[in-house]
């Protein structure tokens, strides 16, 4: 295919004897199926507000991304703006900017253009994982196998939910409505065994959100809303009293984000 | 005006596209300023917070369910951490709650 710029590092595809794009399509085959399970809790939560089948899957395939998913969801059902929504999306989607600035590290100088602007599409925190774990020079064939075993399963898992939330008894629906914030949970929680900070800053949103949406004065604030000004408040605060320490790259944590 | 969901799912794709891809493309050189670098590493926990309550309460019939789930879920994501293990016990306390409250 001509489209392999890659100088494999020392070690590296010796022993391998499958090529790089099957190479990809097999290691993202686990993170296929999670995301068909993740992504279906996002289709009961659009379905929830209307969405047909295949907007579900529509939406995570262009999308493939759990919180901006999300958060995008939430905010059409309110027929938010579009400035609104987009100031969302990028605070939502943020932490692929730092993913995205650390992938670019890893494209040979002569990847091309094209390459950059497909493998960018794909840029999930756990792709990011696979592209940043492989040796050497990223290598686009091994990226575009990756996305073949897993997003597609995004895209369904999303409509499955919708579909599943349709015909389910109600019991069961309303139960499934809880797996988007267990699913919430499960990645913001356990960082914070290690990182007080993070610890509380979840503690804070938390508090900080239900006082927002009860106070009277604040209480009439769509949820879309309410969701970005903290986000923005609370990030800012915690980013001006508790900065990172300066060693660049020990904020790429694929595994403690694990979502997409 | 009313906007179809179609209009809102590709406004989405497009700023979450071109977040991406910036980077990759035009900026390829690393973030340094310390703030952003913090900034960035903070926002994902927070805004999933934010989302996550008190919206849970009010996603099932009763509040009560919803606070059942959230305090279930805390417990297993300290406890296991394991994203299917929380998923389901968050639906399982409703499902239960549901059944045997009514």
């Amino acid at each position: 295919m001509g489209k392999n710029g890659k100088a494999p590092a020392p070690g590296d595809e010796i022993h391998e004897s499958l090529s790089p794009f099957f190479r990809g399509m097999r290691d993202a085959i686990p993170i296929g199926l999670g995301y068909f399970a993740v992504s279906f809790s996002l289709g009961i939560a659009a379905g929830n507000v209307g969405y047909t089948v295949f907007q579900g899957f529509l939406l995570s395939l262009l999308n493939v991304s759990s919180s901006g998913e999300y958060a995008g969801i939430v905010l059409s059902a309110e027929q938010a703006g579009f400035i609104e929504l987009a100031l969302m999306i990028c605070v939502a989607n943020a932490r692929y900017l730092l993913m995205s600035f650390a992938l670019s590290q890893r494209f040979a100088p002569t990847a091309t253009l094209f390459h950059r602007l497909t493998i960018g599409f794909g840029l999930t925190d756990e792709l990011f994982g696979l592209g940043i774990a492989s040796k050497g020079w990223l290598n686009p064939a091994y990226m575009y196998g990756a996305f073949l075993t897993s997003i597609p399963l995004w895209a369904l898992g999303t409509a499955f939910g919708v579909y599943a939330g349709n015909v389910l008894p109600v019991v069961l629906s309303e139960a499934l409505n809880v797996a988007i914030f267990g699913m919430f949970l499960a990645i913001i929680i356990p960082p914070g065994k290690k990182d007080p900070v993070v610890l509380g800053s979840v503690a804070v949103s938390f508090l900080l959100s239900l006082l927002v949406s009860i106070w009277p004065l604040t209480a009439s604030i769509s949820s879309g809303t309410r969701t970005l000004i903290l986000t923005i408040i609370i990030a800012t605060a915690v980013a001006l009293l508790f900065p990172l320490k300066d060693e660049p790259a020990q904020e790429i944590r694929s595994e403690s984000m694990e979502e997409s | 005006m009313k906007h179809s969901y179609y209009t809102y799912i590709i406004f989405m794709a497009l700023v979450t596209y071109l977040i991406r891809v910036l980077p990759l493309t035009l900026l390829r050189k690393p973030i340094t300023n310390r703030f952003f670098r913090s900034f960035l590493y903070y926002v994902p926990y927070v805004t999933l917070a934010v989302m996550t309550f008190p919206a849970i309460l009010t996603s099932t019939s009763s509040l009560l369910y919803g606070g059942a789930a959230f305090i279930v879920g805390i417990i297993l994501a300290w406890v296991s951490g394991n994203l299917f293990v929380v998923e389901l016990g968050c639906c399982i306390t409703v499902l239960l709650m549901n059944t045997l409250i009514h």
